[in-house]
């Protein structure tokens, strides 16, 4: 099975009826008319309302916890503390399907004597109401005993700094040693150094993370949840000491995940809680929970050492990373793969030498985000580029473009890429689209900058991913979808629809998906690292293509041709070259079912399976494939106050297939704007590891005011691993945007700001620096 | 505590209720009226997701207590659509693809029916400005201007036809 996608993935697209076209996503209706039911809008009879407490401290040790008098207090039903979970633990990394084995990063679930971050839970409430339960948690006493913290991970590896994790605070650590170092640093001409920072960045997806749970009469533990991984029930199952198949995740459509709903949030509480209880509990963060209760993109120091020739060849490249892994676990080590197997960015480089360690501190833990990991790296590698074109005097294009990798060539890892790799392509529309430049007023300076990426979709290749899909049609000739997948917002069920429509010859109307349901709907894994389409898409495909494959079989016979010679579209089944030749589906699927012909078929998928990489040289293959684009902006700077204004945003990529090219321009768009925001505004700002920024007045996310119009240009190479050709866009429509802004700010002023956010006191300040240069003033 | 009733219009009906002082109408409106399609999404007036029109006018319902509405008229995104046919803003959301988690989509319904009401004809920047107190963390606000735009055409070319 593993190998049949591959064929048909590589067949030229023709006669697609609907697959490519822009159709209304199935979801949207339901949503435009506010009938859509989120996680949140569900509630239950004698449902319980459930509050966390949390620590007000980022390091204390925990001498001292009473809940007594909250105990006491009417209407409250149960109150949990480290000591009611006797040595629960919950696990952190690796979230979903996968067999293969986990980090030892299991953690405690409520704080038992330590606290490693501000905001780390000291006690569940559940009470009748929700007053009650935030009353009861005023009335919970503890003691919290400061304990030395360390807030920064370069001063976490010093000797004698205080330990938040294991004996040293590495969390983990990856290197790269590929080609010969001091020989591409000798053959290169000019050696160019830079270090690049960039900070906590909050998801902040519209919907703070919600969930209701209640144990049934079969004393199953059901969750209904906003998470983008329903699989997480098996980690539920084994913190809570019950069997796997004792809880139940279902999902509901999430508002908004951008891998900030990928770790466990409020699931864990709700089954505690429920467990305890016995009655349904509804837990609703507040903004403030939700900024409290996940983990943050990683802040990296990055520094790039590399070699060029006085002709714009880059002969060798030697980068440090250093991530902010906070105080727990998590997808740390995962993240830092990622950066490291994107270091480089998506250029042909032989020598190549990575060093790259993510280190515990007292901040908030840090973990999934749009992204993961090759974002940070694209921010510094897309900087150093345009710092390389300038020391050698040359066009910042035209450096890229005698440096971008091609089909056939190895990347950092190893690992030669064998879809197309249309980087130039992207980049060059993408620059053209800025059109005419805009005017230079005053103080008001000019820029423009590009980015370009390389970013994976799909996860691991040795977490062996697979992926599963149910496909059947009925009697009356409508399709049925079954998939666990999760609907994060980016139209995960309506491309389903779209590819099960398109293989079946029905419209999507005629098509409903069940998703999200771990008891009901077959595994799917989960919806992050752009693997939704490209896994689910191709169970579904799979699926699908053995249902139409029975049914074609069956109506040429009724029509005495080859199954080669019959088609289905328009819920007919008709003869190629004679179309008056045709029944209706319904006929056809009517026979079939009175003769016992399947009309259902469940598939799975597997993605490219393989064993690790070499840990001495970080040669190996990590990802099934990457997706290459880019995205290029014109930025108006106010040399006086700093501020920056986003004139143009134009993002190009080779997404393989788009399976509905109004989806995909979505997601570039959705994906300009966070980026902008990464660039320019965004900052979870920890002071000694205390959160200063927990609401939307200090966190600011870019308004429609911020934003300009965004322009899609979308590349069909059909070269990917999903289905009809795809590759992904969720995660590469971000990854290129901040260093494309970051470049334009340094364009317009001609001083690079070398940490995100750029914000105007930072732009300000560079000049500052500057002035001296320009003499007197 | 000691509840007040409350008796007010909500997308055109009658609605009656039994609230404590300190009730937002955001949590009357979903918890006892049912009405969950506006939605919470920070309960500190940031976000817009739980806007609604009350009296002529957007409000961030996380932000005005139920009592406030006493006697008032309201209008969320259950009473856009009119006689089983979407609302000119809705399809135009829909065929434009306004949105994609559609959490804040509601909100943004009801904020650009007023806008729409204060001005027939928004330019792009008007539009923007207009609907910045809505935040959207998915679209990049793009289709959702020109959703409104579209609406705004279709709305006045209805009007101009009767
Ligand atoms: S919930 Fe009212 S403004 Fe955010
Ligand atoms: S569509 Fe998700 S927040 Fe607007």
């Amino acid at each position: 099975m593993t190998g049949a996608p591959q064929d048909w993935t590589r067949a030229p697209n023709v006669n697609l009826r609907q697959v490519g076209k822009p159709l209304v996503r199935t979801d949207v209706p339901g949503k435009a008319q506010g009938r859509t039911r989120f996680a949140g809008d569900h509630v239950m009879p004698n449902m319980l309302h459930a509050k966390v407490l949390r620590a007000p401290k980022a390091s204390a040790r925990l001498t001292r916890l009473d809940a007594a008098k909250a105990r006491a207090l009417e209407g409250v039903v149960c109150v949990l503390t480290a000591a009611d979970l006797a040595d629960r633990r919950a696990a952190t990394d690796i979230p979903g399907q996968t067999g293969r084995k986990r980090l030892a990063t299991d953690q405690q679930i409520l704080v038992r004597e330590r606290v490693r971050y501000h905001g780390e839970p000291l006690a569940l409430i559940a009470a009748e109401t929700l007053a009650l339960a935030e009353r009861a948690a005023d009335l919970i006493e503890y003691d919290l005993e400061p304990l030395p913290g360390v807030f920064d991970p370069v001063e976490a590896l010093k000797p004698g700094a205080p330990i938040v994790q294991g004996t040293d605070n590495v969390v983990a650590t990856y290197k790269v040693r590929k080609g010969d170092l001091e020989a591409g640093f000798a053959e290169a001409e000019r050696v160019v150094e830079n270090t690049f920072r960039t900070q906590f960045v909050e998801h902040a997806f519209l919907e703070p993370e919600v969930g209701l749970a209640w144990v049934d009469e079969n004393e199953v533990i059901n969750i209904r949840v906003s998470t983008q991984v329903i699989e997480h029930f098996r980690a539920i199952a084994d913190a809570l000491g019950v069997a796997h198949n004792q809880v139940r995740i279902l999902g509901s459509m999430v508002g908004g995940g951008f891998g900030g709903k990928e770790d466990v949030t409020v699931e864990i509480y709700l089954a505690l809680l429920a467990q305890a209880t016995g009655r349904p509990v509804r837990l609703a963060y507040t903004r403030e929970d939700s900024f409290f209760g996940h983990g943050k993109r990683h802040p990296f120091v990055i520094t790039h050492r590399t070699g060029v020739t006085q002709d714009g060849r880059i002969t060798a490249v030697q980068i440090t990373m250093t991530a902010d892994a906070g105080a727990y676990v998590f997808l740390s080590p995962y993240v830092l793969l990622y950066a490291v197997v994107a270091g480089p960015g998506p250029y042909r480089i032989d020598n190549v030498h990575i060093d790259a360690r993510a280190v515990a501190t007292n901040n908030m833990y840090t973990s999934a985000f749009r992204g993961f990991g090759a974002a940070q790296a694209c921010v510094a590698h897309e900087q150093q580029m345009d710092e390389i074109a300038k020391e050698l005097g040359l066009d910042r294009l035209e450096l890229r473009r005698r440096n971008f990798l091609r089909t056939g060539d190895e990347i950092a890892t190893g690992y030669a890429i064998e879809s197309a790799v249309w980087s130039d392509d992207c980049m060059t529309k993408a620059w053209a689209a800025l059109g005419e430049r805009a005017p230079e007023d005053g103080p008001v300076k000019i820029g423009r900058g590009v980015a370009t990426y390389q970013q994976s979709y799909g996860r691991i290749t040795w977490l062996h991913d697979t992926s599963e899909a149910w496909v059947g049609v009925e009697i009356d000739a409508t399709v049925v979808v079954r998939s666990g997948v999760t609907d994060i917002g980016a139209g995960q069920v309506s491309a389903l629809a779209q590819i099960a429509a398109e293989l079946l010859g029905v419209s999507l109307g005629e098509v409903t998906v069940y998703n999200s349901d771990s008891a009901t709907t077959p595994l799917a894994g989960t919806t992050t690292a752009t693997r939704a389409l490209y896994m689910t898409g191709n169970a579904v495909h799979l699926a699908a293509e053995a249902l139409r494959g029975r049914l074609i079989g069956r109506a040429a016979e009724e029509f005495g041709v080859a199954p080669s010679e019959v088609d289905l579209a328009e819920s007919r089944a008709f003869v190629i070259d004679a179309p008056d030749k045709s029944m209706a589906l319904k006929d056809l699927v009517g026979i079939c079912a009175s003769e016992g012909i399947h009309r259902s078929e469940l598939a799975m998928f597997r993605a490219p399976f393989t064993g690790e990489i070499d840990p001495e040289t970080g040669q190996g293959r990590v990802h099934p494939d990457y997706a290459f684009g880019a995205h290029a902006v014109e930025v108006a700077v106010d040399t006086e106050t700093g501020e920056v204004t986003v004139l143009k945003s134009v993002g190009a990529h080779d997404v393989g297939q788009a399976i509905n090219p109004a989806a995909v321009a979505g997601q570039i768009e959705g994906g300009a704007a966070q980026g902008q925001g990464y660039a320019l505004s965004e900052a979870m700002i920890y002071r000694d590891g205390e959160l200063m920024t927990p609401s939307f007045s200090e966190y600011l996310i870019p308004t429609a005011m911020d934003m300009p119009r965004v322009q899609s240009i979308i590349l069909e190479s059909r070269s990917g691993l999903g289905p009809f050709g795809a590759k992904g866009i969720g995660e590469p429509a971000l990854t290129p945007v901040a260093p494309a802004i970051a470049n334009a700010v340094a364009d317009a002023i001609g001083r690079r700001v070398f940490e995100l956010p750029i914000t105007p006191e930072r732009i300000v300040m560079a000049l500052r620096e500057a002035e001296p240069r320009k003499g007197p003033r | 505590m000691a509840k007040t009733d409350i008796k007010l219009t909500v997308n055109g009906q009658e609605a009656a209720g039994s609230v404590e002082p300190r009730t937002l109408l955001i949590h009357f409106l979903r918890e006892q009226l049912g009405l969950t399609g506006s939605h919470i999404g920070c309960e500190t007036s940031h976000c817009g997701a739980c806007t609604v029109d009350l009296n002529g006018k957007s409000v961030k319902s996380c932000t005005v207590f139920a009592v406030q509405a006493d006697g008032g008229e309201v209008l969320t995104v259950e009473g856009l659509a009119q006689g089983g046919e979407l609302h000119p803003l809705q399809a135009a959301f829909a065929e434009d693809h306004g949105l994609q988690c559609g959490f804040c989509t509601p909100g943004m319904l009801v904020r650009a029916h007023r806008l729409l009401q204060e001005n027939p004809d928004p330019s792009d920047a008007e539009v923007r400005v207009g609907i910045s107190g809505n935040l959207c963390r998915c679209t990049g606000y793009q289709n959702i201007v020109k959703a409104i735009r579209n609406a705004a055409q279709a709305m006045r070319e209805k009007e101009a036809a009767q």
